[in-house]
């Protein structure tokens, strides 16, 4: 039987229908019946220190569990600081549910005190949204919000609720199905398209597996390596795909693209068959299109059609869950000996492995991003944005899948420590570290206090080159070393910020120093920061020019 | 090229404005758009006139699909459909002119829709090029003020634009 409760306290039942343990948030005036009403839930709510966080901290926890994020401000300005977070989740299709408090739905459109339309701002980067008008749609609206973010292709979702919807009566029914007409991904590929991609896969010469992060989002880890290993073709990866295909496989090729390795751009260069399977062809892995893959066919798996020949045209699309597809692919398909192109990628490899000049005095962050790998393997790493980033993308080797979680698409500077809280409240029993910049650290710095307070023991390796290093690399190689306003001489002691706030901090000046600052850090119980001093103008190589063919390589000269 | 799109919506708020969104993000503009409640009252259909590359608006009609409260896209072909549009045209109309006018009205089979000492107002659906021949027969008159309704298309025959995706 239908019961009468409050909007607020149906929220809360909603939001325990849906399995919901954890909320990252932080209250204000149109939101106080919702925060009242979960005073004396068993729903975990996490303060946070500025919303944007919040957002990200529900980012980072969805990527590490693949369980739906949810994140919570009030009206006005509190809405509006989740955007970030809210447009990085849907650049990077990541299942998140937003709730926003609004002013009463009388007041709604009269430029109230901390009225914002929200759902107008977040209208292109959710997949939908809802302003909730009468309070009896809002169990049947929180349930698609939850259904929608978390099915097909994921990403965020917000529901903006007016204080006055919280407060009103309601006969109180979670609904059991749902009706979306116009909502109905495909998962099952199409068989006629499997047949001739089998067929294409069966003539190549020189394929190659490009995989992305729906890889991970779907689970499809395991099918890809069955793959990988019966047709005996290389695997490289996205950025969003590290971890998709263990890099320490003697098939991969690690990461493709701007910064990825000089054979993984060789091999797509070559390839007469690029198998890619969630994923989406970005600037940042094709480089010059006309120059991409010249000789390829392509087959393109993907669970959304609008991804399909957006940037590369597919010869072969194959719309679908890529764990279904994947599986179906591998019936049809027998091992077959391709040594000529394998014995040329070892060939590359050999030739041209990632390198760096290990012979000075100086801290390389890129011994550093070796030094964490060789320490704690197993660890989930979440970066920030930039050469930081990168390095962790280069040396970082992943072998499981939710274990590397960045800023892909929105590139969003400020992202990996709050996802790194995230994602240690999702897996507490996982080492996190967020692998930093000094630039993108100051973005977010301030979740310490949230990291302290609510015992969640983080750690945070900055690679402090006291510089915006990706734009001051940029500065430097187009710009005739021009440093307009990259240089960063006012950062505070970031070991004593660390302390100040409750947290270990740890200074690193000279590479003798790495290992057991590391160890230090990880077995300390508490929140850590390691300020490790790196060589300040050091570039990340390999990397191919904005605008160039990805064979048009740049490399470190030793 | 010009396409003529008939989107089937769900009957919503702010469905409109993630469908012209689509197109707004990537500088398009929208010749003319109308939309109206279809014979189910929980549906609109949506009829967008709109020029661009045709590789873009592949891209913008794939995206359009994946709205979610966006039911159904389809691209109508001049040929395979019956389009509409109704225009209201006020035309100075001095007493000496007016039958002159009256007759051109006749001719295009539209209709007088209002009166008055100096004006008319006229009344006239067809296809484009119907309407902008009428229109630019009444220009030497002098036309004071005119309104077009946008493009409305169906396709003909038994086909229709299913509610299913």
């Amino acid at each position: 039987m239908a019961r009468k409760v409050t909007g607020a306290e149906a929220f809360v039942e909603c939001l325990r229908k849906e399995n919901v343990e954890v909320i990252f948030g932080l209250p204000g005036g149109a939101i106080l019946p919702i925060y009242d009403e979960l005073y004396d839930s068993n729903i975990r709510h996490i303060l946070v220190r500025h919303e944007q966080c919040a957002a990200h901290m529900a980012d980072g926890f969805a990527r590490a569990t693949g369980r739906t994020g949810v994140c919570m401000a009030t009206s006005g300005p509190g809405a509006t600081n989740l955007v970030t977070g809210i447009a990085n989740a849907y650049m990077d299709s990541v299942p998140i549910v937003a709730f926003t408090g609004q002013v009463p739905t009388s007041m709604i459109g009269n430029d109230a005190f901390q009225e914002a339309n929200i759902t107008g701002i977040t209208l292109p980067i959710t997949k939908i949204n809802y302003l909730v008008k009468d309070a009896s749609d809002l169990p049947r609206i929180i349930k698609e919000a939850f259904y929608v973010a978390s099915t097909g292709r994921p990403g965020p979702v917000l529901v903006d609720i007016p204080k006055d919807v919280q407060t009103t009566k309601i006969e109180f029914e979670y609904p059991k199905t749902l009706e979306l007409r116009g909502y109905k991904p495909t998962i099952g590929g199409h068989p006629l398209q499997i047949k001739r991609a089998t067929k294409a896969i069966m003539d190549a010469e020189r394929p190659i597996i490009y995989a992305g992060g729906g890889v991970i989002i779907s689970g499809a880890h395991e099918e890809l390596r069955a793959l990988a290993e019966l047709i005996l073709a290389p695997v490289t990866t996205t950025l969003l795909g590290k971890g998709a295909f263990s890099e320490t496989h003697p098939l991969s090729l690690g990461m493709v693209g701007m910064h990825g390795t000089k054979y993984a751009n060789y091999a797509m260069t070559e390839t007469d068959l690029i198998i890619a399977v969630g994923a989406r062809f970005d600037d940042r892995v094709t480089g010059k299109l006309d120059a991409f893959a010249p000789n390829a066919k392509v087959v393109h798996i993907d669970i959304d059609p609008a991804e399909i020949s957006k940037n590369v045209g597919a010869d072969i699309p194959i719309v679908g869950d890529a764990k279904n597809i994947l599986r179906e692919l591998i019936k049809g398909l027998r091992k077959r000996p391709r040594a000529e192109w394998l014995n040329k990628i070892e060939k590359w490899k050999k030739e041209s492995p990632l390198r760096y000049d290990r012979s000075g005095k100086e801290l390389k962050p890129q011994f550093v991003v070796e030094q964490i790998y060789e320490l704690c393997p197993d660890a989930i790493i979440t970066t920030e944005v930039g050469q930081n980033q990168m390095w962790a993308a280069q040396y970082f080797k992943c072998q499981k899948p939710r274990t590397f979680i960045s800023s892909g698409g929105l590139g969003t500077m400020g992202y990996g420590f709050p996802a790194a809280i995230g994602a240690k409240v999702g897996c507490p029993d996982k080492t996190v570290i967020d692998i930093a910049g000094d630039g993108s650290f100051q973005m977010t710095c301030q979740e310490l206090a949230t990291a302290v307070i609510n015992d969640i023991p983080v750690k945070v390796a900055i690679l402090n080159n006291k510089f915006l290093g990706m734009v001051r690399q940029w500065q430097e190689l187009f710009y005739g070393k021009r440093y307009a306003a990259t240089y960063l001489d006012t950062s505070p002691d970031f070991a004593k910020l660390a302390e100040a706030y409750g947290a270990l901090g740890i200074e690193v000046t000279k590479p003798g120093e790495v290992k057991l600052a590391i160890e230090e850090a990880v077995r300390s119980d508490k929140p850590a920061v390691i300020d490790f001093k790196i060589a300040p103008e050091e570039n990340v190589f390999p990397m191919v020019p904005a605008g160039a063919a990805i064979n048009e390589i740049i490399d470190y000269e030793g | 090229m010009k396409h003529t799109l008939s989107v089937l919506v769900e009957n919503k708020p702010g469905v409109l404005a993630r469908v012209s969104g689509l197109f707004s993000r990537r500088g398009f503009n929208i010749d003319s758009l109308a939309v109206g409640v279809t014979e189910n009252p929980e549906i609109s259909r949506m009829t967008i006139v709109v020029e661009g590359d045709d590789r873009v608006l592949e891209q913008v009609t794939k995206q359009l699909n994946k709205l979610i409260d966006v039911i159904k896209v389809s691209d109508l072909m001049a040929e395979e459909s019956v389009e509409r549009e109704l225009v209201m045209i006020k035309v100075v109309a001095e007493p000496k002119m007016r039958s002159e006018i009256m007759q051109i009205a006749d001719i295009f089979r539209a209709r007088i829709v209002d009166v008055s000492p100096k004006t008319l107002i006229i009344e006239v659906t067809g296809d484009e090029a119907k309407v902008n021949a009428m229109e630019s027969l009444l220009k030497q008159f002098g036309i004071k003020e005119l309104v077009r309704t946008g493009k409305v298309a169906l396709t003909r025959g038994l086909k229709s634009v299913q509610e299913e995706k």
